[in-house]
């Protein structure tokens, strides 16, 4: 049977660079369509009314939004290389720390890498609290999810490319080998996986738009247009 | 092998109620306690080092957090009666969708509310009410948000109405007013034992915020 799958995004989010992961992990072909975030289209209000966000996948014309929703839905609908675990157990893991990076590593990273004098020192040291956190949870494997990727390292995919894109712009210090060898070296793992390198955005695009962030500092509040 | 259930909860949290209902659901029985917030017990600092909140479900000594991720935990492992979550893909989908959306909109409302005065808590009461009205428009005519069956997403939000009435003496308005179908759709849930049994009596829920309020000079 003929299957129709759209997903429409924007390349540089990094929650639409984690449904293109999940659909190249699940060998899924899509069509993808771009959204320009400054003037949303007329489908991408129609098929995401309640948030108007990208990115929202289209699976035989019927919308699915929110990311963490669709890699559930990616998961459950194709067969291939699993993206959360089996156990019941293992699942409720994956989601608490789904969940955690969302809630709470997205803004403060966000912010640590962003604000500038005693802001950012309070920001960083907020951001060094939650990344301990994730560095004791990697412990000694190679993903999050063990031997190979899963649900919570597609979902750190902020955490181990852009963060790194912005600090090279902002000269910001918040992720550093020094600071958290585990997960430097988990991030430098996760984005050379041949399905995430395919799929992450080039880094000079990502720091060609930091940069003109930088210029333009009443767009820098973390409200992302995206989820 | 027997299971061995705890849930450390605190009979007010919107979140606790959500979970005493998903175990009422399943017939799970349970070893409930009670957390003083102000003084949180090793138990649960040991069982919730990252957020040390409640409510925290306990099954065979393993420690599951956050009121959805223990909710969903729930329905996989006591799978074989009354299911929460829809088992077609797409429902699925969208039970999570809502069910987060309650999430990121009506707690921040809801506290927006209570914490507020003047012109910030109008503001904050026309967005519960405009969000309540999306929930309301999603529910439709159906008798749960799950269709013909009590689901996820009833579960998610039902708990949030044991706070109305706290919110309605505070803030001198009326949701049923604004939002009758929801307010039907409540009652409609209540009738069944096992969510009038896990629900928090609202004006015991209303005496905690007044004590809440007064110890924190909000």
């Amino acid at each position: 049977m003929g299957e129709e799958v759209k997903l429409i995004g924007a390349r540089g989010s990094p929650f639409n660079c984690r449904v293109e992961i999940a659909l190249k992990l699940k060998g899924v072909e899509y069509e993808f369509i771009e959204e320009d975030l400054a003037n949303k289209s007329p489908l991408l209000l129609k098929y995401n009314p309640v948030h108007k966000k990208i990115p929202v996948l289209l699976h035989n014309g019927k919308p699915i939004a929110e990311s963490l929703v669709i890699l559930e839905y990616v998961d459950q609908t194709w067969e291939g290389a699993s993206i959360l675990p089996q156990h019941p157990y293992e699942r409720a893991m994956a989601r608490f720390w789904a969940k955690f990076i969302d809630d709470k590593c997205m803004s403060a990273l966000w912010n640590a890498c962003w604000s500038k004098g005693k802001e950012q020192e309070k920001a960083i040291e907020e951001a060094n609290e939650l990344l301990k956190l994730l560095e004791n949870e990697l412990k000694d494997k190679k993903f999050f999810g063990g031997d190979n990727i899963g649900l919570v390292d597609i979902v750190a995919d902020f955490i181990a490319y852009w963060v790194g894109a912005i600090q090279e712009v902002t000269g910001a210090e918040v992720l550093t080998k020094e600071k958290f060898p585990k997960l430097f070296e988990w991030a430098r793992e996760f984005i050379n996986c041949s399905i995430v390198k395919e799929k992450l955005p080039p880094r000079d695009h990502l720091t060609g738009f930091f940069r003109i962030k930088l210029e333009a500092p009443d767009t820098l509040k973390y409200n992302p247009q995206v989820r | 092998m027997s299971d061995h259930v705890v849930l450390l909860d605190s009979y007010p949290s919107m979140f606790g109620m959500r979970v005493r209902i998903a175990l009422a659901e399943k017939g799970i029985e349970y070893e409930y306690k009670e957390e003083d917030l102000s003084n949180k017990s090793p138990l649960l600092l040991k069982m919730n080092p990252v957020h040390k909140k409640i409510p925290v479900l306990i099954h065979n000594g393993r420690p599951v957090c956050e009121s959805l991720v223990e909710v969903q935990y729930i329905d996989e492992v006591w799978k074989d009666k009354s299911p929460l979550l829809p088992s077609q893909p797409y429902q699925r989908a969208q039970a999570r969708f809502w069910a987060d959306y309650v999430d990121k909109k009506i707690y921040d409302a809801v506290r927006n509310i209570w914490t507020t005065k003047g012109e910030e808590q109008e503001t904050a009461k026309k967005e519960l009410i405009d969000y309540l009205k999306v929930l309301e428009g999603e529910l439709g005519d159906k008798p749960y948000f799950g269709g013909e069956s009590f689901g996820f997403v009833d579960i998610a939000l039902l708990p949030f109405s044991t706070w109305f009435y706290a919110y309605e003496s505070l803030c001198n308005f009326s949701i049923e007013a604004k939002c009758p179908i929801l307010i039907a759709w409540v009652n409609r849930c209540k009738e069944k034992e096992t969510v009038s049994k896990s629900l928090a009596d609202p004006h015991k829920v209303y005496e905690y915020l007044l004590g809440i309020k007064k110890k924190f000079g909000i």
